[in-house]
């Protein structure tokens, strides 16, 4: 190994892990600062308040349950529409294939505001007063693609043979349907969700276009910092990225356990890498 | 189910979410042109005159804040691929049994709000605090320095929200490469930069396209970092900022969709020359 490979790449490779840590490692610290008045820049002194006063705080609390609720509803009618689509592509050849796959495309790729400001102009053209409901029709909207590009990632490939088996084990067609071929896609469906929920609740573009005096979290966040971050979204936000911190903890556990199962590759591993 | 309900079946499947997608997205694209060639306001409503000069009108208007997101958006995706690159290529090549591992790291900053993570930033990079507070507090810095609120201040913030958009899409092609091939070229006698420049390079150019569509679009229409790391200084405008401002706050509707139409327009034919270049199966699946 070159002295690049060896020091250099890996050395650089942990600075831009360093640079994309910093805003979060930031946030984390100043969840637990004590601030005067509204303005959490300086380090005044260490204090739990910040995660304790959050739930007596209705300002913030409602934007949240407002968010969750629609990342779930959201999250539960793209993934059912995505799958469908997805299965369908997957399994049936069909005219206009083409276009049908450039109108999931275009939506992943048009800037947020492109299809935040053509909703609006939907709503305006028809007379539709903004809030939840449209809030929710258009993540539903962006969600959509996702959902299929994720679930067919996982289609691809799929073994045929094990629904004919079911088959010919006289079972119906619905009864393939949900004992063969639903297990097998449901790791695809699952991320396809985890992804869409995600989505959802941390959308600030769009969202606006379509929100009338309805406050979404990231809405409300917004809006505050025109005054300063208040120490509660850090703690929020230290809260939702411990939830994920733990999440891939595990992931990386059940990772290495299957590689090692699986023999160790001989691939040298970056220094970086090993801590 | 019988015969025609198969015949049927890829059509229902598909109907619900094409539905969707058609009402929700194809058509208010369609509407956001008529929008832009309509005139009126909206107490008095708008009427469709076909005014086609609302384009030269915006052209002239807005002209330099289209030169300027296009250039920060070029200059977000030159800089995250200068970044993105020795990074996807360290973990394709040398992260071993931590690939996924280091690919989560990548993603990980996703799991704290985009708008979190950029207010953040602003704090960081504020006049007086963690970084430029401290060098004027040492002295290398005259106190009156200002980052926030200048160019380089949005292209930093782009640069940072972008980069795994960047990542992502470079480490997956630099990953698919048969190792065999470099090995290849070193047996034929190529040096490593040519070896790298020759095949590495040349394969993970799918990647480097891929990345950089993924990152110029969403920058170029971006008006988070304009707003929040740019300090809504008008000299680092973006044209999404435009957009949001006339449609949200002046209500001039015929404008703001023409200029949404224009920046549709551009990004359209950009997705064209990629799906053209590579196949849109290859892109979305």
């Amino acid at each position: 190994m070159s002295r690049i490979s060896r020091w250099l790449l890996p050395g650089f490779t942990t600075l831009v892990i360093a640079f994309l840590f910093a805003p979060i490692l930031v946030m984390i610290a100043f969840s637990f600062n004590d601030p005067r008045g509204h303005q959490n820049i300086t380090w005044q002194g260490f204090t739990l308040d910040n995660y304790l006063t959050i739930w007596n705080r209705s300002d913030i609390t409602d934007p949240m349950v407002t968010s969750l609720t629609i990342a779930v509803i959201s999250t539960i009618v793209a993934t059912a529409l995505g799958t469908m689509i997805a299965l369908s592509l997957t399994r049936y050849d069909f005219r206009g294939r083409g276009i049908l796959n450039l109108l999931i495309f275009i939506p992943m790729t048009a800037p947020e505001i492109i299809l935040g400001a053509s909703l609006l102009t939907l709503w305006v053209a028809i007379g539709t007063a903004r809030g939840l409901p449209t809030i929710l029709v258009a993540h539903i909207m962006f969600n959509i693609s996702y959902v299929v590009v994720t679930v067919r990632a996982r289609l691809v490939g799929f073994n045929r043979s094990l629904e004919e088996a079911g088959m010919d084990l006289y079972a119906t067609e619905s009864t393939t349907f949900w004992k063969v071929t639903f297990p097998l896609i449901f790791p695809g469906i699952l991320a396809a969700g985890l992804l869409a929920f995600a989505l959802s609740i941390d959308d600030y573009v769009i969202t606006l276009f379509s929100a009338g005096h309805t406050v979404t979290f990231p809405l409300w966040v917004y809006g505050a910092s025109r005054i300063g971050i208040p120490p509660e979204v850090n703690a929020l936000g230290t809260i939702f990225f411990l939830i994920a911190f733990v999440f891939i903890v595990v992931q990386i556990w059940a990772q290495r356990r299957t590689g090692r199962a699986a023999g160790a590759e001989g691939a040298p591993i970056a220094p970086v890498a090993s801590r | 189910m019988n015969r025609s309900g198969r015949r049927w079946a890829p059509y229902l499947l598909l109907l619900p979410g094409t539905a969707w997608l058609l009402v929700f997205f194809a058509v208010p694209m369609a509407l956001m042109l008529v929008m832009s060639l309509q005139e009126g306001s909206l107490s008095t409503g708008y009427h469709l005159t076909w005014n086609w000069g609302i384009y030269p009108e915006v052209a002239s208007q807005y002209g330099g804040l289209f030169v300027r997101s296009v250039s920060y958006a070029l200059a977000t995706t030159v800089l995250t691929l200068a970044i993105g690159f020795p990074m996807a290529y360290t973990i394709a090549f040398y992260g071993g049994r931590l690939k996924n591992a280091l690919v989560l790291v990548v993603i990980m900053p996703f799991f704290v709000s985009f708008v979190i993570r950029t207010l953040n930033w602003r704090m960081i990079l504020s006049d007086n605090g963690l970084v430029f507070g401290t060098l004027k507090d040492a002295g290398i810095l005259e106190q009156s320095f200002r980052f926030l609120a200048t160019p380089g201040a949005v292209i930093f913030g782009l640069t940072y929200n972008f980069l795994p958009f960047m990542i992502l899409p470079l480490y997956v092609a630099l990953e698919k490469i048969d190792r065999r091939m470099i090995e290849a070229a070193a047996d034929l006698y190529a040096s490593r930069a040519q070896a790298f420049w020759r095949i590495t390079f040349p394969l993970a150019l799918p990647g480097v396209v891929a990345g950089s569509l993924l990152t110029f679009i969403p920058a170029v229409g971006d008006f988070i970092n304009a707003d929040i790391i740019g300090a809504r200084s008008p000299e680092v405008a973006m044209v999404g900022n435009v957009i949001q401002r006339l449609f949200l706050n002046v209500n001039d509707f015929p404008a703001a969709a023409a200029l949404g139409f224009v920046l549709v327009a551009a990004t359209m034919v950009l997705v064209g020359v990629y799906t053209r270049l590579v196949g849109t199966d290859r892109l979305t699946t």
